[in-house]
């Protein structure tokens, strides 16, 4: 077979005409489009007719200016967790220390800088080094010992708040001098002006979309030049609207408020960061491996313990990073900071379509996931509703989400 | 002595889509024992799992008569109440309990209040293992005992059953020498007690020197009941039963042209990795290009073994020998070394093994040499779809598309998937463990036809069968494997299913 010989790639026509062949090809069967991704689609459903059911039992609160702001601020490092975790989820693993690391990474970055006096990003790098060190330790353990991931983080989850309480000595620390707090609570504002809003806002809302419009255009040239199904012209037309008029509404909106987080951005690169590493690089695409088959996987060359193991360091650093966000957010460090946020996390993967044995789920379903989450808590905290009952709801989701999860499996298997 | 204690008459099994027994009928002698004989899928297992229970009744034709009493059973439990019990190939002993334990597990000696009264299930137990020979504690825990010892303790649980017929599944397979001895040496013990045995056995020389009857099945019939009084019962007639069937003739055809050699090995040998014995002893072999070489052997030979030994080390402790590529010597002690050296495997059981069954056609065919589509860790995910097309007309894997995930496609297209991925590979030598098995016969024409283009392109196929007219109509040169050990090597013109079977059954060999 010559399967290493290239499409004639200097064949300009053929790339013209699959240029021109992209704005009148494809289906426009919705209804194959969306069967085909039930699960991912699902997920967009339910996350619409949430925000829009609290939207209204709010009175449209929610997705004022301020509650826009308030929820990225809050839930950020709940979703740079998120990240970690659905990679460790995908790869049919789990980890329930992540929140005993947020605390860990934290209390050691709040000693540096508030009582050892030294310089603020020195706090940062030591508690990314920390949690690197941590993932490490738990990637030994899960990889080449072989013990299973639960037990191993369990482990972790009493080892690393035990270390937090020594790191701390069983006080709280505040406050982190400003720079460091901007990393959660500041903004970038005014940078282009603007009256009443801020320009630059706008500028990035506007960058992004343009960047999701031409990726989406080179993505469907290039799959009916390789003679893949693609939507018809017009449904891709209505997906990037739809998706622009979302990210320029929430632009605005933050526009309209204290301008563009600067956590905001730190998420955004990490989210289409790892986006793209679980799906267009060799290494994701062994995580997806051996989850789904880990046998197969073994047999087909892959270093099932080497992609384990740095599984677990990358965890150990968005953990670190999510432990700089919290600890910048409260503006010191406390013993029990990141108590839950494991759960939260894993929740998220879940809601976000992450399969229970593992090889299915996404980071960009993680993200819609836990602002599944977010929006829930969010809104019924506006509501004034319970904390007890928000407990209850938010139970009841994560319940449902799976459920529907296994449901459908079942449906595709039937279906054989 | 010579009433009558079993008969099967016209017993017929069916599964979806495949007759597995058909018409067959058995008829036992009390306080003899009665082996059974055939090829693997011949139908002996189901005929056992029929007799115990296993299947229940209605769910086969045909008639049980036990003891003179017409038998419905519908389960195990059913029949093990009236004394038949079945002891599988795989030992059903849980390893950290104690062999008093097992011995009565489900079966407990209760004593006052409805506890168990251990000093009673110890000294039972105690009883029931000198009976067997077995000079153990009953305390001690299955685990620490080898597997010829565990084999006698599941006898000990069958004979406090109080067991009238006992059946066993290839006791030993899984035995050395020694044990094998011993535990031929207890059956005749139990004969002379009075207790009938069904054995089911691969190793024809046990068979000729242990049984007073052998029946032969094939293809889900009886052929034939030999008396071994009457001095019948040969192993060249045995072995005639088992295989006496005619070649098929949808093999396609194809111009032999070997030319240098692809793989040797010399002197392979591994070890079981928790058992103390050699799965492969000494094995010395060699694949050239264009040319298909077979493995024949029956169950628990080493074949699957001694394959993934060589495919990364997969298999197996202590594994020896040496291993050449293309004349030069290798050293393959992972999988990705093994690919890397040009060695690649497809394994007998494609959705445990073989496939990512909730991934999609393309992403299951490059998974095996992902980095041949990545520069500097980065897919080229259109790269990758065109390779995956490319199979797709190539092979004739039958998919609406390359995104369909592979779970969905029937057996032969997910085979056709399997060697995609190794294709892709590009390996010098292409090891196919059973590359046939459950596919239609229409799908392993192509398969057939897919091997005969790999060697056509200079590579060396190794095939490993079960099913021998399969070997003769595909290879050119035929391995034949008995208890780990090559007990020959025969060219294909010289091969007939006879001359296999009686290499394949050989024990002892040098």
């Amino acid at each position: 077979m010559t399967s290493t010989q290239r499409p004639p790639a200097d064949d300009r026509a053929e790339a013209e005409s699959a240029q021109a062949a992209a704005l009148h090809t494809g289906t426009s069967n919705l209804r194959t489009l969306v069967t085909r991704n039930v699960r991912q689609s699902g997920i967009y459903v339910a996350f619409v007719v949430i925000v829009a059911l609290f939207a209204i039992l709010t009175d449209g609160v929610l997705l004022s200016p301020g509650n826009i702001t308030n929820i990225v601020l809050q839930y950020s490092y709940i979703l740079v967790l998120a990240i970690g975790m659905v990679i460790v989820i995908i790869a049919g693993h789990i980890d329930l220390s992540v929140g005993s690391v947020v605390a860990l990474t934290g209390a050691v970055s709040a000693v540096l800088v508030i009582q050892q006096g030294y310089a603020w990003w020195i706090g940062i790098v030591a508690a990314l080094l920390v949690g690197v060190a941590v993932g490490a330790w738990q990637g030994f353990w899960v990889a080449y010992v072989g013990i299973p991931a639960f037990i191993v983080t369990l482990a972790g989850m009493l080892l690393f708040r035990g270390l937090t309480l020594q790191v701390l000595d069983n006080i709280s620390l505040s406050p982190f001098p400003s720079e460091y707090q901007r990393v959660a609570s500041g903004f970038l504002n005014g940078l282009f002006g603007g009256q009443g809003y801020d320009a630059f806002t706008l500028f990035i809302g506007a960058f992004a979309v343009a960047g999701y419009a031409v990726s989406g255009f080179r993505t469907r040239v290039a799959r009916i030049r390789y003679r893949q199904p693609v939507e018809s012209f017009p449904l891709f037309v209505a997906r990037v609207l739809a998706v622009g008029a979302v990210i320029m509404y929430f632009a605005w909106q933050l526009a309209h408020a204290r301008g563009l987080p600067i956590v905001l951005i730190i998420l955004g690169v990490l989210v289409i960061t790892y986006a793209v590493v679980t799906k267009r690089t060799v290494f994701g695409r062994q995580v997806y491996a051996i989850g789904g088959n880990l046998s197969a996987a073994l047999l087909s060359g892959v270093r099932v313990r080497t992609v384990n193991f740095w599984i677990f360091v990358n965890m150990g650093f968005l953990s670190a990073v999510a432990g700089v966000i919290y600890s910048s957010r409260s503006n010191g460090a406390q013993p029990a900071a990141g108590t839950m946020f494991e759960l939260d996390a894993i929740a998220a993967a879940f809601i976000g379509g992450a399969a229970v044995t593992g090889g299915v789920g996404t980071v960009v379903g993680a993200m819609v996931g836990g602002l599944i989450m977010a929006v829930m808590s969010n809104g019924m905290q506006l509501m004034g509703v319970d904390q007890s009952v928000q407990s209850v709801v938010k139970g009841l989701v994560l319940m449902l989400a799976v459920a529907f999860d296994i449901w459908n499996k079942r449906r595709g298997g039937a279906a054989r | 002595m010579s009433d009558t204690i079993l008969e099967m008459r016209g017993i017929t099994k069916t599964f979806p889509g495949v007759t597995a027994l058909r018409d067959v009928s058995l008829v036992v002698r009390r306080g003899e024992i009665h082996a059974i004989c055939g090829e693997n899928g011949a139908g002996k297992s189901t005929l056992m799992k029929v007799l115990s229970g296993v299947h229940p009744a209605g769910s086969y034709d045909g008639d049980i008569v036990l003891g003179g009493e017409p038998a419905r059973f519908h389960g195990i439990r059913d029949s093990e109440a009236v004394g038949v019990v079945i002891i599988h190939q795989e030992l059903a002993l849980v390893p950290h309990l104690s062999v008093a334990e097992n011995v009565f597990l489900g079966n407990e000696r209760r004593g006052r209040g409805g506890l168990i009264d251990w000093n009673r299930a110890n000294a039972e137990a105690a009883a029931l293992l000198a009976s067997v020979g077995l000079d153990e504690n009953p305390v001690t825990p299955v685990a620490q005992l080898g597997v010829g010892k565990q084999q006698l303790v599941e006898i000990a649980k069958a004979l406090s059953k109080e067991v009238r017929l006992l059946i066993l599944d290839e006791p030993t397979a899984a035995l050395n020498d020694t044990d094998s001895a011993h535990l031929l040496d207890l059956l005749r013990r139990l004969r002379d007690r009075g207790i009938t045995c069904i054995l089911i056995s691969h190793k024809l020389g046990e068979v000729t020197s242990i049984a007073d009857a052998i029946t032969v099945l094939r293809d889900g019939r009886t052929v034939e009941t030999l008396r071994t009084s009457d001095g019948e019962a040969t192993q060249e007639r045995i072995i005639r039963g088992m295989v006496g069937r005619d070649l098929e003739s949808f093999y396609p055809d194809r111009v032999s042209a070997p030319g240098e050699e692809v793989l040797r090995l010399e002197d392979w040998t591994v070890w079981h990795p928790s058992q103390d014995r050699k799965v492969v002893d000494g094995v010395s072999l060699a694949v050239r290009a264009g040319e298909v070489v077979g493995i024949a052997g029956l169950m628990g030979a080493g074949r699957t073994e001694l394959a993934m030994s060589v495919f990364g080390r997969s298999y197996g402790r202590d594994v020896s020998g040496r291993l050449y590529v293309r004349g030069r010597e290798v050293r393959a002690r992972s999988v990705s070394e093994a690919i890397g050296n040009g060695i690649a495997y497809a394994t007998e059981d494609r959705k445990k093994y073989g496939l990512n069954l909730i991934e999609d056609v393309r992403r299951n065919v490059s998974a095996a040499a992902l980095r041949k589509l990545a520069s500097r860790g980065w897919v080229d995910g259109n790269e990758e779809i065109r390779v995956a097309e490319e199979s797709r007309s190539y092979l004739g894997i039958r998919a609406p598309s390359v995104m369909t995930s592979v779970g969905t496609l029937s057996g032969g297209n997910q085979q056709k998937v399997v060697l995609a991925k190794w294709l892709f590979a590009d390996p010098d030598v292409l090891i196919l463990d059973e590359p046939t098995r459950g596919i239609d016969v229409g799908a392993k024409y192509e398969i057939y036809t897919i091997i005969n283009r790999l060697v056509a392109a200079g590579k060396g196929v190794l095939v490993i069968s079960s099913e021998l007219p399969e070997l003769l109509g595909v290879c050119d040169r035929i391995y034949t494997l008995a208890a780990g050990r090559l007990t020959g090597e025969l060219p294909v013109g010289a091969a007939t299913q006879e001359n296999l079977m009686a290499l394949m059954t050989k024990e002892g060999a040098a």
